[in-house]
């Protein structure tokens, strides 16, 4: 398909709910090694709370995909703790002032992802190479702009995943110098950032979302 | 003009405690707390720290928000990024929790602006910095004869006396000094009272060098039972203004 709409957007948090309920282990243990050991569990319960108020019928439905990403936005931020709720929070929020739209084309996704890109640098004041969820999303930025020519829209969304999910692999090796990690100094090498590993699964989520639809 | 404060904690208890050392100080200034994840387990929520601040701003003209960690910085900042009204009346610092709320809600007490009672909390940082002791051995590195009249300070809990000038601050200037009468000195209580006191009287007044208006200065001082303090105090009415700290401290402060 040629773009993605707000079914899309929908059947997108379902499956990042889904998968990051499947990566809940994988995420605590690796936040218990270098942060509070929170993680896995506060996004299943944000995820899960985006899903609870997509299902809910006395919710307004949604015309927009901005419309989807902002009631993301304001339940993770209301849900999920720590750093996490806030950073994602924003994120959705800052995606979806630029996709006020019913359905996006390759240049709206890539607007997507550049605004949610902004939104966890506003927030965190992070920069690449920090061991943060940065290290995901700037790679992820700069393949969807490079994707953005690309003949279906799934192929931006397929090459932000790819790149968030190598941008993940690469803070294995780092020391972190952002968060709570920071204060682990070199003990935080050798273990993948958590935020930086859930947000490679939310965006292979939006892969897996569009795919789905045919697309 | 009255401004409060809100408290961003990842613990109840940690937002409590702070609270009630903040309030003992600062009775009449707003202390609101946001602290606890949804589930009141440890972490913070942003229901919370809206209605915090929804509260708070009900009954005060704005408010300084402290948070305890990172994560709650954002949390704040979300509920900013959320209502972009807020931050016209919220002002976030960038200061260590509980030395930070102490100081601004003593700041606030006295009846100071927004702006002003943000950097006493930001300031505190710096008050609970370097020990005095540590900026006498500069001093007495430097060239101490041409250097700032060091009234006095204090060493392993003695009073060191700088020889030099008595003063620098010509004829205006009243200087008397006060044994302190009470075991624990000028510490958080005592400190606010003579704080609230010299505030209230507009003029400046040092105890030892010491801002007299600065609860985390007189704290810094160190005090105990016994310990002679000079207290120095310059302008129009510097005589009454050190009188009554005098008298302050010759009453111990209520409690000797």
């Amino acid at each position: 398909m040629s773009v993605l709409d707000v079914a899309w957007a929908e059947r997108w948090m379902h499956v990042a709910a889904t998968d990051v309920r499947a990566a809940r282990d994988e995420l605590t243990e690796l936040d218990r090694r270098i942060g509070d050991g929170d993680h896995g569990v506060n996004l299943d319960r944000g995820l899960s709370a985006v899903v609870g108020r997509l299902d809910d019928p006395a919710q307004p439905v949604r015309e927009t995909v901005g419309q989807v990403l902002r009631l993301a936005a304001t339940t993770m931020m209301s849900t999920v703790g720590g750093a996490a709720g806030p950073l994602y929070g924003t994120a959705f929020l800052r995606a979806s002032k630029v996709t006020d739209r019913a359905e996006l084309g390759p240049t709206g996704v890539v607007a997507l992802v550049e605004a949610a890109l902004e939104g966890i640098v506003a927030r965190g004041r992070a920069t690449v190479g920090e061991k943060t969820m940065v290290d995901a999303w700037q790679p992820a930025a700069e393949a969807a702009e490079r994707a953005e020519g690309a003949e279906h829209v799934v192929d931006v969304l397929r090459a932000a995943a790819a790149a968030a999910s190598a941008g993940s692999a690469s803070t294995v090796p780092l020391v972190a110098t952002k968060g709570r990690a920071s204060y682990l100094a070199e003990r935080s090498a050798g273990t993948e950032d958590p935020g930086a590993r859930s947000s490679a699964i939310i965006l292979a989520a939006a892969v897996a979302a569009a795919e789905g639809s045919g697309g | 003009m009255s401004v409060g404060l809100v408290l961003v904690a990842h613990s109840v208890r940690l937002a409590d405690g702070t609270a009630e050392l903040a309030r003992q100080m600062a009775p009449d200034v707003v202390v609101g707390c946001a602290a606890g994840d949804v589930d009141g387990g440890l972490g913070t929520s942003l229901a919370r720290v809206q209605d915090a601040l929804e509260v708070a701003l009900a009954e005060t003209d704005g408010v300084v928000v402290l948070a305890d960690l990172g994560s709650a910085m954002l949390t704040v900042e979300s509920a900013f990024e959320l209502d972009p009204e807020l931050p016209a009346r919220a002002r976030l610092v960038s200061a260590p929790f509980v030395e930070g709320a102490v100081a601004a809600a003593v700041t606030a007490q006295q009846g100071a602006v927004l702006d002003s009672v943000a950097e006493a909390a930001e300031a505190a940082v710096r008050s609970i910095g370097p020990s005095p002791v540590m900026q006498l051995v500069e001093v007495e590195g430097a060239d101490a004869a041409d250097g700032p009249a060091v009234i006095a300070t204090r060493a392993s809990g003695e009073v060191v006396l700088t020889p030099g000038p008595p003063s620098s601050g010509g004829p205006d200037e009243v200087s008397e000094t006060v044994t302190i009468p009470n075991p624990l000195g000028l510490h958080a209580r005592p400190a606010a009272v003579v704080a609230r006191a010299v505030a209230g009287l507009g003029v400046p007044v040092t105890i030892d060098g010491a801002d007299a208006t600065s609860v985390l200065q007189l704290m810094s001082l160190g005090t105990t039972a016994g310990d002679v303090v000079r207290v120095t105090a310059r302008g129009a009415h510097a005589e009454a203004a050190v009188a009554v700290v005098v008298g302050l401290v010759q009453g111990g402060f209520g409690e000797a």
